[in-house]
């Protein structure tokens, strides 16, 4: 319960840091896609249902503010999240690598899929333009912000995880 | 609490389960024209306050950084401004004569005002797209302050955008630089009307949108020239100024042309806008 409250939190917080603050310091009208971290990162370090959870959570709240489509953005996060989970096998906290890898192809992945579905169906095909002003940036930017977020979030669930060892171990 | 494990269903039911939900959903907001108004209300009242509150203290701290900045710029520009004060007044004398004669002179012709004032309310941008493919923002005026789907919205002199969504205490805009913007429009010199994009790639590289259609047989129309809303356009009030022609070229059809406009709104710097609460009367429903 209290893991389920501080995960809503985070993902809370991250949307509103997303479309409030990370706009104002955006560089060259990019900004950092913090959900996508949130995500990719409780994916891997939970399994595959925590993630899709998660996903699917921030990908409903993107869609009732921003989206055209509701359930488009949930669908594109919940797969991302699951997809991370099945990395939780190789995932250990001290190394940082894995992480940085699979949050940047969740974020390219999640850029793709946005394009194909909201612009390359609509007749707009300068996918290297889009790649290299859009996708490119923001993956850029996503890393940086990876670079702090992660260890937050990182330092996060540990604390719950012995928490939750913590209770269970009382009562047995 | 150490009871025999729940039964928990494997997370690949679940996420099939899911994905069938996201489906359904996507097919109501296509075919159905549903856009989530319950969780639009729940979701409404838990972010809007927290939104607002960001924004409150971010403007906070960035109006005092900038004051610091701004004191000796300031300065120096009043003594400017008085001068310029004077000379304005004059000017604005001679007008209040030509105004007083014009006004005299509609009354003789009994014209109409060509704009009607329309009932307009204020709100502020509390919030823009999280990604970086569209140009959507909320503002925090929403169902409670009489704001509905369609009504125009308007910043400083120009278009800024349409309602698309509303919630309780929130709309959501779609601005025109917006890749999926579509107005129709028409070149104050002759009138002739042409279609404004939103253009994702033009805004990136020049801060501009695109016209197209535009017929123009006589070759009137000029580099810098007003493009407004046009009269036939089925959402968008009549002659709001939606910005300048830039450069331009005949198609390869040779019987339209197309090209670049400035956009009269500072989209970058969006905070406060006016949403017309007329709405457009159109024949019959535009489903």
């Amino acid at each position: 319960m209290k893991r389920k409250i501080t995960v809503t939190l985070i993902v809370i917080a991250c949307f509103l840091l997303q479309c409030t603050l990370f706009k104002s310091l955006a560089i060259a009208s990019i900004s950092p896609n913090l959900l996508v971290i949130v995500t990719s990162s409780f994916g891997f370090m939970r399994g595959k249902k925590d993630g899709m959870f998660i996903g699917f959570l921030s990908g409903l709240f993107l869609d009732i503010f921003y989206g055209g489509t509701l359930g488009f953005y949930a669908l594109i996060y919940m797969y991302t999240g699951y997809s991370n989970g099945f990395f939780r096998k190789i995932f250990y906290p001290e190394d940082i690598k894995l992480p940085m890898i699979l949050i940047s192809v969740s974020d390219l992945a999640c850029s793709l899929l946005i394009y194909f579905f909201q612009f390359l169906l609509r007749g707009r095909f300068a996918f290297r333009y889009y790649l290299m002003h859009i996708i490119m940036p923001e993956l850029v930017y996503t890393i940086l912000v990876t670079v702090f977020l992660y260890f937050i979030l990182l330092q996060i669930n540990q604390k719950l995880e012995r928490a939750e060892k913590r209770s269970t171990g009382n009562i047995a | 609490m150490r009871r025999k494990p729940k039964f928990t269903f494997p997370a690949r039911f679940l996420l099939i389960a899911l994905t069938i939900l996201c489906l359904g959903m996507v097919y109501a907001s296509y075919a159905l024209d549903i856009t989530g108004s319950p969780l639009n209300t729940v979701a409404g009242y838990v972010f809007i306050p927290m939104q607002r509150g960001i924004n409150y203290v971010g403007r906070f701290i960035s109006d005092k950084a900038d004051n610091l900045n701004d004191l000796r710029d300031v300065m120096e520009e009043n003594a400017q401004l008085k001068a310029q004060v004077d000379e304005l007044t004059a000017e604005l004398n001679t007008i209040k004569l030509e105004q007083y004669e014009l006004d005299n002179l509609r009354e003789l012709l009994s014209l109409d005002q060509k704009y009607p004032s329309y009932k307009k309310v204020a709100a502020s941008v509390i919030g823009k797209d999280a990604g970086n493919w569209f140009s959507v923002f909320t503002i925090d005026k929403g169902k409670n302050d009489g704001i509905e789907v369609d009504m125009n919205v308007i910043a400083g002199k120009g278009l800024a955008g349409i309602v698309t969504d509303v919630g309780p205490n929130y709309a959501r805009v779609r601005s025109i630089i917006d890749d999926v913007s579509k107005i129709s429009a028409m070149v104050v010199t002759n009138n002739d009307r042409c279609i404004v994009h939103g253009d994702l790639q033009e805004m990136n590289a020049s801060q501009r949108i695109l016209f197209t259609d535009l017929k123009d047989s006589k070759d009137e129309v000029t580099e810098g020239a007003e493009v407004v809303t046009s009269n036939i356009s089925d959402k968008y009030l009549q002659g709001i100024l939606i910005g300048n022609i830039g450069e331009f070229k005949k198609d390869a059809n040779n019987l339209t042309k197309s090209g670049t406009l400035t956009p009269a709104v500072d989209f970058e710097h969006l905070e406060e806008v006016l949403v017309i609460l007329d709405k457009k009367e159109s024949g019959g429903e535009t489903e």
